[in-house]
């Protein structure tokens, strides 16, 4: 752990703050089209019509806002993931929730030829809730229920079987491939302002909702025995993450696709960051999840100019040296 | 106590404990999977009786069956049944050497090494007008270099005065999602040949094999999986962790070298052909395990038994559902696998 003390760590949250703030302002001014800083801040102050405002006003600044609570929430989800099942490897698609959204959004576009972004959105949210029910649902039953094991394996077998049956529709109908393989490796790009404010309630709640339990999450980690012994209400927390998970990677599944590499590896840079401490860490992921997607949403836009790739495939470009520069550097815990 | 025998070979050279009940499930799994081998030589465009199947194994029958079975329909299914079996084996040793349950070859980076090689070799050899410039044939050396340089690059990264499996399992995670971006993006920015030429690879399929890949792959993993059988009480050592098996005179360092270095050599034979059969690798030993208890002896046997069953058989879902298109057996390990494992999950609630 990097930060100690108590102040240090405050410090560290408002760098963060300010990284986030400079990650915006960064996705509202590079990209294909050149805009200075001041024809950014005009178009606040005083909007003309010209390209430009209309570039700044309709297209980037729906894509930060986007790219940052889609970073938080999967972030979030990940710290709140990794502590229900005990497992560093486990991320937001270990209930099932990326491979549930993947294939209800293939389903309705093989079967319904649903094609709009706006449609996509409630589809992917519906399947990822479907998925974790399952999961909760399989791993809910005899005598081991909800154990961390259970959990995992039970939502393993779940990806699994919904990932499978999508490369099937896919193998089987390899026109719609070309189509869905933007949507399936998650993107911030084209995204409306809508489609946010129509699933940011979700996303508000459940980051309220991640903040609140965070206490009782620090007596989880100890152990299932342990934190019932010191009064928590397992069944009824492990129930509450899986609603908080639902809403935060449900609702980013269903405005970004699956993106992938935020919630399986900023929790583990925000714990060598700032400690195993959830009323710290869970904010801290959020913020530095929002980073990293911001910045791989920029960086997204110059790889290949004009195209851009998909944003899921820059956030692992971009985070994982520094990923295993800390999984070496740290000691022996993780 | 489980009903346990002693079985003693020789002056005492040779001892171990079997777990009848254990083996009994073992035994009758591996019939299913030979069963199954056998089934699948019968099914495809033309139904051949099981019967005269086994006539044109053993060199008689009609030329015409003998033709059907033994050059198109035999090298298919033995490298699927061998893939099956190099995936599951490779699985279990993973899950064992690094002590988590979601440790399987996709997530330390083997398989995504694998992949990411074949895309790159996909690019890097077309011209412009998408056409190969090299034989197609050298795409499984490919995916085994990649296979064999990934494993070894996760090994290099984790070290650091030994490597322990968290952060070995760690860097393996970060190592497997960064080239699978780096598939991703080739197959984005790539033409639409590549695109489905490497999904295909993804999923992995035996389609399209013939008899000089199985002469080059079977050997390669049968040695493979009697090297495994003969260190498989060190894997149980390891399963301990590392203090307790240091204790026990293990050297846990060396060990952990060589059996990742024999995992590595398992999933890259058995992908450089077939392609990233998912899902085996990570559900074969916990289907196992389930069955069996964890105890490596029998545990390895009966997940080289789960994964050959289950590849045959997607296999043979894959060729037969929905003629004429031929979907890939990576499909359907799933979805067979998974819905057996989660009957599991509710039917067997023991610690």
């Amino acid at each position: 752990m990097v930060l100690k003390s108590k102040s240090a760590k405050i410090i560290g949250l408002i760098a963060m703050v300010f990284a986030v703030v400079i990650a915006m302002c960064m996705s509202l001014l590079y990209g294909y089209a050149y805009t200075s800083l001041q024809t950014t801040i005009q178009s606040f102050t005083n909007f003309d019509q010209s390209n430009e405002h209309i570039i700044i006003q309709d297209v980037r600044i729906p894509r930060a806002l986007i790219a940052a609570s889609v970073g938080a929430s999967l972030a979030i989800t990940g710290v709140l993931l990794q502590t229900l099942t005990k497992n560093p490897l486990a991320s937001p698609g270990i209930l099932g929730i990326n491979a549930g959204a993947g294939f209800a959004v293939v389903c309705s576009l093989v079967f319904f030829h649903v094609e709009s972004l706006q449609s996509f959105a409630w589809i992917a949210f519906t399947g990822a809730a479907i998925a974790t029910a399952a999961v909760y649902g399989i791993s809910s039953v005899g005598r081991d229920a909800s154990t961390p094991l259970k959990i995992t394996l039970a939502g393993a077998a779940i990806s699994a079987m919904f990932t499978s049956y999508t490369q099937g529709l896919l193998a089987i109908n390899e026109a719609e491939m070309d189509q869905i393989l933007f949507w399936l490796a998650g993107s911030v790009q084209g995204r409306k302002l809508e489609i946010l404010l129509s699933v940011l309630p979700y996303l508000v709640i459940g980051w309220v909702g991640a903040i609140l339990i965070s206490g009782k999450m620090n007596v989880l980690a100890l152990g299932d025995d342990v934190a019932r012994g010191l009064g928590l209400r397992i069944g009824f927390i492990k129930l509450v993450v899986g609603i908080i998970a639902v809403l935060l990677a449900g609702g980013s599944v269903a405005i970004a696709g699956p993106i992938g590499f935020v919630g399986i590896v900023i929790p583990h840079i925000a714990r060598k960051l700032i400690g195993q401490d959830h009323r710290w860490l869970i904010p801290a992921a959020a913020l530095l999840g929002a980073v990293l997607l911001l910045l791989a949403d920029v960086g997204a836009r110059y790889v290949i100019m004009p195209r851009e790739v998909p944003v899921g495939v820059m956030t692992a470009i971009i985070g994982t040296p520094f990923f295993i520069y800390l999984a070496r550097k740290g000691g022996k815990k993780v | 106590m489980k009903s346990l025998k002693t079985i003693r070979l020789g002056k005492q050279r040779v001892s171990f404990l079997l777990d009848t009940r254990a083996s009994r499930r073992t035994i009758f799994v591996g019939c299913m999977a030979i069963l199954a081998v056998l089934i699948s030589a019968s099914f495809g465009e033309s139904f051949i009786n099981p019967w005269h199947v086994i006539q044109a194994l053993l060199g008689q029958g009609d030329a015409y069956n003998q033709l059907l079975v033994v050059d198109f329909r035999l090298p298919r299914i033995l490298l699927a049944a061998f893939a099956g079996m190099a995936l599951a084996v490779a699985g279990a040793i993973l899950q064992g050497m690094i002590k988590n349950p979601l440790a399987s070859p996709d997530i330390i980076g083997i398989s995504a090494g694998g992949s990411a090689a074949v895309v790159g070799f996909l690019a890097l050899f077309s011209n412009n007008d998408h056409v190969l410039l090299v034989s197609i044939n050298w795409m499984p050396l490919a995916g085994f270099i990649g296979a064999m340089l990934v494993g070894l690059l996760v090994y290099v990264l984790a070290w650091k005065d030994g490597v322990t499996s968290t952060r070995l399992v760690l860097i393996g995670l970060g190592i497997a999602t960064f080239l699978q971006a780096i598939t991703t993006m080739l197959m984005i920015i790539g033409p639409v040949y590549v695109a489905s030429e490497v999904q295909k690879w993804l999923i992995g399929s035996v389609s399209s094999t013939d008899w000089n890949e199985v002469v080059i792959m079977v050997p390669v993993i049968a040695v493979l999986l009697v090297v495994t059988f003969l260190i498989v009480r060190h894997l149980n050592v390891q399963d301990f962790g590392d203090d307790t098996a240091m204790s026990l005179g293990q050297s846990v360092q060396k060990m952990r070298f060589g059996l990742i270095v024999l995992s590595a050599c398992l999933v890259g034979s058995a992908i450089s052909f077939t392609g990233a059969i998912g899902f085996v690798g990570l559900m074969a030993p916990h289907i196992a395990r389930r069955l069996v208890g964890s105890a490596f002896g029998l545990l390895i046997p009966m997940s080289a038994a789960i994964g050959c069953f289950l590849v045959v058989v997607a296999d043979i879902i894959g060729r037969t559902a929905f003629n004429p298109i031929e979907v890939p057996a990576g499909v359907f390990t799933a979805a067979i696998g998974a819905p057996y494992f989660i009957y599991l999950l509710f039917k067997n609630p023991r610690k």
